[in-house]
């Protein structure tokens, strides 16, 4: 019996220790984002949402949040879509050179963004102005392969034999792609979809090298960063980090409920 | 349905599948080529130029490469991203393993996956914006400090931001999270079955460990280690922001080629050599890595 409480102490510590290491940045950040006073450090006074206040009448700040919704809209859109074509390419039909194509399009998983924006950059920018154009192009890059990762296992044969079951009660191949493969797959769609925003939304180095004077909300807070601690990029990582937490709380809840405990 | 054609329906309808295969793969595959493939192939060839006065020169030369191998302080810089990937790895491993073990085998079912879901949740904060949240904590009259000038341990506060160790804190933070998620996945895989054979058939609890659950969970250690190294090697935020200006990373060196010197050339040969140590450690670690995905 005593081996037993003392075995269930030890999980325990080693729960609560490792928690309280990986929120301790996270809880900092947060708290003192409410703190009244210059500098966001101890002893914590407040609370107080003078910095909320502050950073949302900031126009450089809310215009790049703006930027930020339209890209991580528009590029997981295009990710998706493009995913769900080639998933459904590449698992229903005879495409020669099959593997190389699957090989091709997870490949950019392997390389670092630095690099893909570097690519980006000396290749095309006599051609593409820096824009938020530019960075939805540099993030469906690093999306697809993770949208096509998580939609091509979905077309496996029990998807197979709905949509053969379509078409033998006479369903023409657009009538099964869109009455049968995407509402049977519109769980993964949507996960697929949450990820890759909340991806984009977090992401900086791509966007820090292609946005130019129209940066998202990571490159502007990247310029913050310039003043020292500051209770105001408190305030704006809180929001960004809370609107991540948001997705990620919303596929692990909602999309993979039902997921047995594997 | 009759078909009165002299190539056989059935090459016929073979011939309009491999072209609808192929329309639908299309989109994807030439995005894919036109901004991933040719834009990194294009960096192979900017590397093989010299940056001449303001322009780059029209002349095949390995001489960034040259420069790369004789100037100390762009060799200092893949050196240090080596070493800074290496204790990444071996640290965030450590710390991984045991959570992601203790989650598996020793919370309750029926608490693991809330466990696990508290564990990596941080993982979705921006880097940036984790990164700045570690200078917080680190400041010299931060959270850390202050506790310790509080409790006496300290009569001076440590200088613990801006450094070498700093930058190393903020990637173990991350990828403790990363590295428990890959080695959860492949404990959780284990059969049951297995761990109780071994102890019937005598094996301690250490044996048994080591024999049979050590040996299955490689593959997620793997994919762990690799995602370190490929994260590591290329992140300019966490050195740039927690590590301040001393012992340089690759990325920081890229940066400042592209950023104050203009030189694209030798920031093209730097990403070179950074693609170079990720495909060999992928050469080295592909086996393991494609016995996870069978």
């Amino acid at each position: 019996m005593n081996g037993r409480i003392s075995s269930a102490l030890i999980t325990t510590a080693i729960i609560v220790i490792a928690l309280a290491f990986i929120y301790l940045p996270v809880v900092t950040l947060v708290l003192f984002s409410v703190h009244d006073g210059r500098v966001p450090v101890p002893p914590f006074h407040g609370p107080t949402l003078e910095w909320y206040g502050r950073i949302l009448g900031n126009a450089r700040v809310m215009s790049a949040t703006g930027s930020s919704i339209v890209v991580g809209l528009v590029s997981s859109v295009i990710s998706v879509a493009l995913a769900l074509l080639a998933g459904w390419g590449l698992s229903r039909h005879r495409v020669p050179g099959r593997k190389l194509v699957e090989a091709l399009l997870l490949m950019p998983l392997a390389v670092s963004y630095l690099i893909v924006g570097i690519g980006l950059m000396v290749s095309f920018s006599d051609y593409v102005p820096k824009s938020i154009g530019f960075v939805v192009i540099g993030h469906v890059v690093l999306n697809l392969p993770l949208a096509f990762a998580i939609l091509y296992v979905q077309f496996d044969t029990a998807q197979a034999r709905l949509e053969a079951a379509a078409r033998d009660l006479g369903a023409s191949e657009m009538q099964v792609f869109f009455r049968v493969t995407l509402p049977s797959l519109k769980i993964p769609i949507i996960a697929a979809f949450a990820l890759c925003f909340t991806f984009s939304w977090d992401e900086f180095i791509v966007a820090f090298l292609l946005s130019g004077f129209d940066p998202t909300l990571p490159v502007v807070i990247w310029g913050l960063l310039r003043t020292g601690l500051d209770p105001q990029t408190n305030a704006a990582g809180t929001l960004v980090f809370l609107v991540s937490i948001c997705f990620a709380l919303f596929v692990e809840l909602f999309l993979f409920r039902k997921k047995p405990n594997d | 349905m009759t078909l009165t054609t002299t190539v056989s329906p059935e090459k016929l309808a073979e011939r309009r599948e491999r072209r609808q295969g192929l329309l639908l793969v299309a989109p994807a595959a030439l995005w894919t080529l036109a901004f991933f493939l040719i834009p990194t192939l294009a960096i192979f060839w900017l590397s093989l130029f010299k940056k001449i006065g303001g322009r780059i020169g029209d002349e095949l030369t390995l001489a960034n490469y040259e420069r790369f191998a004789t100037q100390g302080y762009f060799r200092e810089s893949l050196f240090n991203s080596l070493e800074l990937t290496a204790i990444v790895a071996v640290i965030s491993i450590c710390l991984a393993y045991p959570l992601a073990a203790t989650i598996a085998f020793r919370v309750a079912p029926r608490l693991r996956r809330l466990c696990l879901m508290l564990a990596v949740l941080p993982f979705w904060t921006s880097y940036v914006v984790r990164s700045y949240a570690w200078l917080l904590v680190l400041a010299p009259n931060g959270v850390v400090n202050q506790a310790l000038l509080s409790t006496g341990l300290l009569s001076e506060p440590l200088t613990l931001s801006f450094t070498k160790g700093a930058t190393i804190l903020g990637f173990v933070h991350f990828f403790t999270m990363l590295g428990t998620l890959t080695i959860y996945a492949s404990l959780a895989r284990i059969n049951p079955r297995l761990i109780l054979a071994a102890r019937d058939l005598g094996a301690t609890q250490w044996q048994t460990f080591w024999r049979v659950v050590f040996p299955l969970s490689i593959p997620g250690v793997v994919a762990g280690v690799f995602l370190i190294i490929v994260v590591t090697i290329g992140d300019y935020v966490t050195p740039q922001i927690l590590g301040g200006n001393n012992e340089l990373v690759l990325p920081q060196t890229i940066i400042m080629q592209i950023q104050r010197r203009a030189d694209i050339p030798m920031a093209a040969a730097l990403s070179v050599s950074m693609m170079l140590v990720v495909s060999l450690a992928y050469l080295l670690m592909a086996r393991k890595l494609t016995a996870e995905r069978s």
